[in-house]
């Protein structure tokens, strides 16, 4: 029987849960320190609350509750008629979503790290995607030219594959003093350089690996060398050009998040990685180092969705 | 009398001449085909029968001797569009469909669109597969996948059809099928067919004449006329004649192995 289209996601999803939930029990009941591990209720914290309004009585010590709003715990439940004192951490938040269960009031607020992780990840991404969008673009013409005029080949593929097994990463700092270290196109262009060699080299190889019959049979019908290329190269290239752009888009991000790291604004995500983990403040660090995941499986499903579009056709979607 | 559609003088082929690897694959064959000729090409393996092929073809330029298809150079008839080529394996573009295989060379050939529909609907019908116009070819079973290919050889009406072992990879019962199939295609266009095989049934069944070759270096030691009368169907095999001409083949095919040795 076919398998309806989300139930193979049950699965993972219960899995992911599971873990979720052991690394909170385990980091609790070994009492892990959180510089070392935080737990995942207190990384989540940074990026969103949830603040349960019950009917019950204020107590009569309310420095624990104050402690747990100005702590960052992940749910925190508040006596309704608590005075506003104790809720100053939480009073300015912006709020998300509110809903009533029975006499309880749910608030979904903003963690205190939301904004600055959302606005540094959506600076960094930028500068991936720029510099993604600039390398692949470039592998992709580079490839189509040495297909079309095999000595450019042969005298750029060894150049290639070395530059591709090389720590390109390491040339950050390089980058950082030839733009300037707060301006994007220093990562940009870490990362497009990162991103051309894969590209290019899978292009090549998509290219040039097609198969002896079906160039026999072009020929056999006097094909032009721009049918070849139109209707035979570049058609047999796209499955390659579309592992070329995964490993590319995973690279982009790693680029632009490293390259940050050897020193950028303060709004980047590899800055602010390193700054909260300079000030020990490791569960914001974990969440934007979350975000920063999120991000680069993002890119990841929107080539592949496109994947599918463009070659439906292919093996892998059968 | 009518012109050849395929006159060949006196051809060689050497690979690699000159280094250590130098093979002879053709030696001095002379073979003149007349149109609607259903010829065969036979030998043991190696003994350059493809190669013969894709000389005629203009895929493979032969090292000495002339060649002349329809009264021109191999070349010549290569750019005028003169042959469909079928490989033993179907060849299909996996990024097409079906109907979109068949139309390669006529896109190629810029043919305007209603024309390029309406003989691709032509070709279908022929190979019987209309109802698989919209199917990738992963979709489709080895034979079935093989009739697309020859659809596709013969929607521009090339006046050759050059089939390099075009059913070697089928199981028996779908290459007796595509056998009649084949046969009634070739009596319907009357298209030249030039046809390499190892199969001795199926040269003798499809063909009006068998070429013998031996092993390397490739030579026609018999050239056998195949006098079964037409239409041919199943019963054709259980002709005590057809068993007399696959005899004659077997034994050539026997003397042409002790030569080659």
């Amino acid at each position: 029987m076919r398998k309806n289209r989300y139930e193979k996601y049950i699965a993972p999803v219960v899995i992911l849960v599971i873990v979720l939930l052991l690394w909170e029990f385990l980091v609790a009941a070994l009492q892990i320190e959180e510089f070392l591990l935080p737990r995942p209720s207190a990384i989540l914290s940074n990026l969103g609350r949830v603040i349960v309004f019950t009917p019950n009585e204020i107590p009569e010590d309310t420095s624990e509750l104050a402690a747990q709003l100005k702590a960052n715990t992940l749910i925190v439940s508040v006596p309704q008629n608590a005075p506003t004192t104790i809720l100053k951490p939480i009073l300015s938040a912006t709020v998300l979503t509110q809903f009533s269960i029975g006499s309880n009031k749910i608030m979904l607020i903003q963690g205190q790290n939301f904004m600055p992780i959302v606005q540094a990840g959506w600076f960094t991404l930028k500068e991936a995607l720029g510099g993604f969008v600039v390398g692949s673009s470039l592998g992709i013409l580079i490839a189509l030219i040495t297909a079309r005029w095999t000595t450019t080949r042969e005298a750029l593929m060894p150049f290639a594959i070395a530059v591709n097994s090389m720590p390109i990463i390491a040339f950050a700092p390089i980058m950082n003093n030839w733009f300037g270290i707060d301006n994007p196109f220093s990562k940009m262009s870490i990362v497009a350089i990162m991103c051309f060699f894969p590209m290019m080299i899978n292009t090549v190889r998509g290219l040039t690996l097609v198969e002896p019959r079906s160039l026999e049979l072009m020929r056999s019908y006097a094909a032009s060398g721009f049918a070849i290329l139109f209707k035979l190269r570049i058609p047999n290239a796209l499955p390659f050009m579309f592992s070329g752009l995964k490993v590319a888009a995973a690279l982009s991000m790693i680029g632009a998040i490293v390259g940050e790291y050897f020193g950028g604004p303060r709004i980047a995500m590899g800055v602010f990685i390193t700054q909260e983990a300079a000030l020990f403040r490791f569960s914001s660090a974990w969440a934007a180092i979350i975000i920063a995941c999120i991000m680069g499986i993002g890119l990841y499903i929107i080539i592949i969705a496109v994947e599918r579009l463009v070659m439906p056709w292919h093996v892998s979607f059968r | 009398m009518t012109n050849p559609v395929v006159a060949i003088e006196n051809v060689n082929k050497i690979f690699g001449e000159g280094t250590e690897n130098q093979v002879q694959a053709l030696k001095e064959i002379d073979l003149v085909i007349q149109p609607n000729e259903f010829i065969s090409f036979i030998g043991p393996s190696g003994c350059g029968k493809s190669t013969l092929l894709r000389v005629i073809g203009d895929l493979i330029t032969p090292t000495s001797g002339g060649i002349k298809v329809n009264s021109k150079s191999a070349h010549q008839a290569r750019l005028d569009r003169d042959y469909g080529m079928v490989f033993q394996a179907a060849t299909l573009y996996e990024w097409r469909t079906v109907a979109k295989n068949v139309q390669l060379p006529l896109e190629l050939m810029k043919y305007p669109k209603e024309k390029k529909e309406a003989r691709t609907r032509e070709m279908l019908t022929l190979v019987e597969l209309t109802d698989f116009h919209k199917h990738y070819p992963w979709q489709l079973s080895g034979g079935m996948q093989q009739r697309v290919a020859i659809a596709r050889a013969l929607a521009f009406e090339p006046s050759i059809l050059l089939m390099d072992e075009p059913f070697g990879a089928l199981d028996e019962m779908t290459r007796e099928r595509l056998n009649l199939e084949l046969l009634d295609i070739w009596q319907k266009t009357r298209i030249t067919v030039i046809f390499v095989t190892h199969s001795i049934t199926e040269a003798v069944f499809l063909s009006t004449r068998v070429v013998v070759m031996s092993a390397r270096p490739g030579r026609i030691i018999r050239d056998i006329k195949i006098d079964l009368p037409h239409p041919r169907n199943s019963d054709t095999r259980e002709n005590v004649r057809f068993f007399e001409l696959e005899t004659e083949v077997r034994e050539a095919l026997r003397e042409s192995e002790n030569q080659g040795v």
